[in-house]
């Protein structure tokens, strides 16, 4: 009776979310040098948001040049050929707009928002920044020391630590996933600018370029927009090479970091799956269950509402163009560590030889269907939204296959992944905090 | 995740046009309930908000951190829905909750699609009167505090250090005191006590509700009188402890903490008012004129000088007492904190001397007005920001607030300038580096 009306309620929900009332009109064309555009119009502010999602990234840069990416893309915003970095700044902040370019694990975005009014002087800029950089040697020196002071500053971040630690157990270093993104004091000398001036050119071409114009802007005003600004980009892209391998090991590790801190930080997982896995979304929901959906899950009920152990406890597994990983993350007193990982390690189990209640997979999928509008409820977030399915190779689409995938996993299904992706034996484990408090050996 | 108590320093500014301006209405329930509703339909979603005039600021000596804990214990059930049910059920029906506490007021939120409002109402007019307290429960709930009290400030040298300076700035104010409590008192709090702070806060006339979205304003007010309107009125009036005022600085404050941590870092804190008296627009201007990466510390600081990593200056108005303009900053490995002091110490003498210039002037309207119209793509902003104003006396002070910031001139910041950088109303605190011994 009770599964009936859950059932029931699961359907009524996707009705009402995709109703055309929501769902978001967008357009995809790719443009003759090999860019991709994509559009949504969203009249309801005078704002526009650009994003440009270029495949430059940490997997284009050797790993003893590692934070070239990053580097690369920070230095778009320290001048160009006819402007200073004080020039751009200025101009950028006098519009009241926000101008932004970053590298992450799988790609570097640019990003501009902007009121209507101001767009043609946005648009001039996110240009010249992006054609025409000049990667001054002064301003990469400066951007080092930065880079290399707020590398410092995150060693007193026990978070930072630990993922880092993580990470590196997981990957080694020769994979980008192992590192970091900004790299490492010793790495970011390596870096010259001539690496970065090779590093710019060959990948900072329209045909690796996925842009999202969203906002108060037709279609063949954003066109007309595309066509002016970036008018003057060219070059073709060279095949993509070939991305080092992951070598999937599960053997238990423990990594213990000693610090004089109140709290031990630990961070739990193993490798998984990559973003194209279809295993993806019957993940999505075993993870809610156990550790993703915040108060909902097994993990904060057994580990903050009965025992009181910890603020906060999560897992999740990463979405990624290469195999990504499975974490669990929390923070306890030390003394009461050992505890915790013993709970989590028995929430894995459990999740692995026992199905989980009808309840909780309704409850699941309900949450996760349901949030979904919250995802593009900004323009900023739909922008965001576009590119990302795209890079990702999700269909423009992806707003109605998600619904549909993610209410088609069964209880089978989340057993199953479970206990194929989970490894409650084959665990990286990595603790900071004062060690010996905590027995952890 | 009731989470984020701190942050008041959020960066806030506001400008509004007359096409954009917020579009606000209020009605008033007979039980003295407050509701405000902005009506939003570009998607279908829809935020609720409850705010109680209850913060760290009401607390009396020994039992600070109790509001904080209150807000917890916000979730953990009722009479007539048990513990581990409230986000469960907001969750299931694709929501998200969460609360924060802050010196000032205690805001509890839920953000569902606008079909679903009706749940968030019936959820939140039952916790406002029916809350269980168990025993157990508020045993459990205090460690999971401790927890997040060793987490956010024990174990992080920046906060800790916001802490020491905010408690050396005011001595006898209730500022004085963290929102989430010394842990001391944290551990001491108990089931009665929350019942008697519960009991004596959490009542209609002590409440304002909020709602953004793809509603529509009167059905709202149908449905909060249908929920919230069969809530007995107090019986007393609201008891109003008394605020003991913080008397005058009379010379420089310095607190030092020693702690394992790589750089060293440097806060400063002028005493200044809250708005809505009449420097606090300036104020407002000024940090905005200083920040951002063209803003005189960044162009100075980190660009010219290479003294610091990070520097930055920081003002929000949108309190219910005076309360302190900052500034602060990393130096780049190498330097001292104290060389970064008199780094900041000559800027603040720079803007004590020069007025801004009528770009600097404009480019801070700029920034204000696509702010404010920027952030109106977010409903739960809007809401925010009418809570604000309105925690601190009435949410029609948006208005006037964006009047007095447009009218600011170059003289005005030059003033506010002069008036509070001085010496003998500072407090500075710098966190000294405690080497560790090697790892790995």
């Amino acid at each position: 009776m009770k599964r009936a009306v859950y059932l029931f309620i699961g359907v009524l929900l996707v009705l009402l979310l995709i109703s055309p009332s929501f769902a978001f009109d967008a357009h995809r064309e790719v443009l003759p040098d090999g860019m991709v555009l994509l559009h949504s119009e969203q009249p309801y502010l005078p704002v526009v948001h650009v994003v440009v999602l270029l495949k430059a990234s940490p997997f284009d840069e050797p790993p003893d040049k590692a934070g070239l990416a990053n580097l690369t893309a920070e230095l778009l915003m320290e001048g160009t050929d006819s402007r200073t970095s004080e020039q751009i700044s200025e101009e950028v902040e006098f519009i009241g707009a926000e101008l932004d370019a970053s590298a992450s694990r799988d790609y570097t975005t640019i990003s501009l928002s902007v009121l209507k009014k101001h767009l043609k002087k946005g648009m001039e800029l996110l240009s010249d920044v992006l054609l025409n950089p000049s990667f001054r040697e002064d301003e990469i020196e400066r951007k080092k020391e930065l880079i290399i002071g707020s590398l410092k500053r995150s060693e007193e971040d026990p978070s930072f630590v630990a993922s880092r630690a993580f990470r590196k157990a997981l990957y080694g270093t020769e994979h980008p996933y192992g590192r970091l993104v900004r790299g490492s004091v010793e790495t970011l000398k390596n870096i010259t600018r001539e690496d970065i001036v090779k590093f710019y050119k060959d990948h900072y071409l329209p045909g690796n370029a996925i842009v999202a114009v969203v906002g108060d802007i037709s279609l063949s005003d954003a066109k007309g927009l595309i066509k002016r600004y970036f008018s003057g980009w060219h070059g073709r892209v060279s095949p993509e090479k070939k991305t080092c391998r992951v070598r999937k090991r599960f053997k238990r590790t423990i990594i213990t970091i000693d610090r004089d801190l109140k709290q031990a930080t630990v961070l739990l997982g193993h490798l998984a799956v990559k973003r194209t896995n279809p295993d993806y979304y019957a993940l999505q929901v075993m993870n809610y269950i156990l550790g993703g959906g915040g108060f909902a899950s097994r993990l904060m009920t057994r580990i903050r509402e009965d025992l009181g152990l910890a603020y906060d406890v999560y897992s999740f597994f990463t979405s990624s163009k290469d195999v990504g990983f499975f974490q669990v993350g929390v923070q306890t007193k030390n003394p009461s560590a050992s505890d915790v990982i013993e709970i989590i390690l028995k929430e894995m189990k459990r999740i692995q030889s026992q199905p989980v209640s009808d309840e909780e997979l309704s409850d699941a999928k309900a949450y996760l269907t349901g949030s979904f509008p919250r995802r593009i409820d900004t323009m900023d977030k739909i922008a965001r939204f576009l590119v990302l399915t795209e890079f990702y190779g999700l269909g423009l689409n992806y707003d109605k296959d998600y619904i549909r995938l993610i209410n088609s996993v069964t209880k089978q299904d989340i057993q199953r992944v479970a206990k194929k992706y989970l490894h409650p034996e084959g665990y990286t484990l990595v603790v900071v905090g004062k060690i010996k408090e905590t027995g952890i050996k | 995740m009731r989470r984020l108590f701190l942050i008041t320093t959020v960066l806030f500014f506001i400008l509004s046009q007359p096409v954009y301006a917020l579009k606000v209405r209020e009605f008033h329930l007979k039980n003295g309930l407050k509701l405000l509703v902005i009506e939003n339909h570009k998607a279908p979603i829809a935020t609720f908000q409850v705010w109680y005039r209850i913060g760290s600021r009401n607390e009396q000596r020994g039992k600070t951190g109790i509001s904080h804990l209150l807000e917890h214990m916000m979730f953990k059930g009722t009479k007539n829905y048990g513990p581990k049910t409230f986000s469960r059920t907001i969750q299931k029906n694709g929501g998200i909750d969460n609360a924060f506490t802050t010196k000032d007021y205690t805001m509890y939120y839920e953000n569902l699609s606008s079909d679903r409002i009706e749940l968030a109402m019936k959820l939140e007019a039952d916790r406002m009167q029916n809350l269980l307290l168990s025993p157990e429960d508020v045993k459990y709930e205090r460690s999971v505090v401790m927890e997040e009290r060793r987490m956010r400030y024990e174990d992080d040298p920046q906060s800790l250090l916001y802490e020491e300076l905010i408690a050396a700035a005011f001595k006898v104010h209730p500022y004085h005191n963290p929102v989430i409590g010394w842990m001391d008192d944290i551990a001491s709090l108990s089931a009665d006590d929350l019942r008697r702070h519960y009991q004596t806060y959490y009542r209609p006339d002590n409440a304002v509700v909020i709602v953004a979205g793809d509603v529509s304003a009167e059905q709202v007010y149908e449905l909060v009188r249908k929920y919230f309107g069969s809530i007995k009125p107090a019986k007393k009036p609201l008891c109003k402890v008394r605020i003991t005022r913080e008397p005058g600085q009379r010379g420089k404050r310095i607190v030092y903490l020693k702690k394992e941590a790589e750089l060293p870092y440097l806060l400063m804190a002028y005493h200044v008012p809250s708005y809505p008296e009449r420097d606090a627009a300036a104020l407002d201007v000024l940090s905005t004129i200083v920040s951002g990466k063209s803003g005189l510390l960044y162009r100075d600081l980190v660009r010219k000088k290479k003294i610091a990593l990070s520097a930055f200056a920081s003002y929000s108005g949108l309190n219910k007492d005076p309360f302190l303009f900052f500034f602060g900053g990393t130096p780049v490995p190498g330097k001292t904190a104290e060389e970064l002091l008199e780094a900041m110490k000559k800027e603040i003498e720079y803007l004590k001397t020069n007025p801004p210039t009528e770009r600097e002037l404009q480019k801070a309207r700029n920034q204000v007005e696509a702010t404010f119209i920027m952030g109106q793509d977010s409903i739960f902003f809007q809401a925010e920001l009418v809570g604000m104003f309105e925690m601190i006396g009435d949410w029609h002070l948006i208005d006037q607030y964006l009047k007095d910031i447009r009218s600011v001139t170059p003289q005005d910041v030059l003033d506010v300038a002069k008036r509070y950088f001085n010496d003998e109303n500072l407090t500075i605190g710098i966190l000294v580096p405690d080497k560790r011994g090697k790892d790995k």
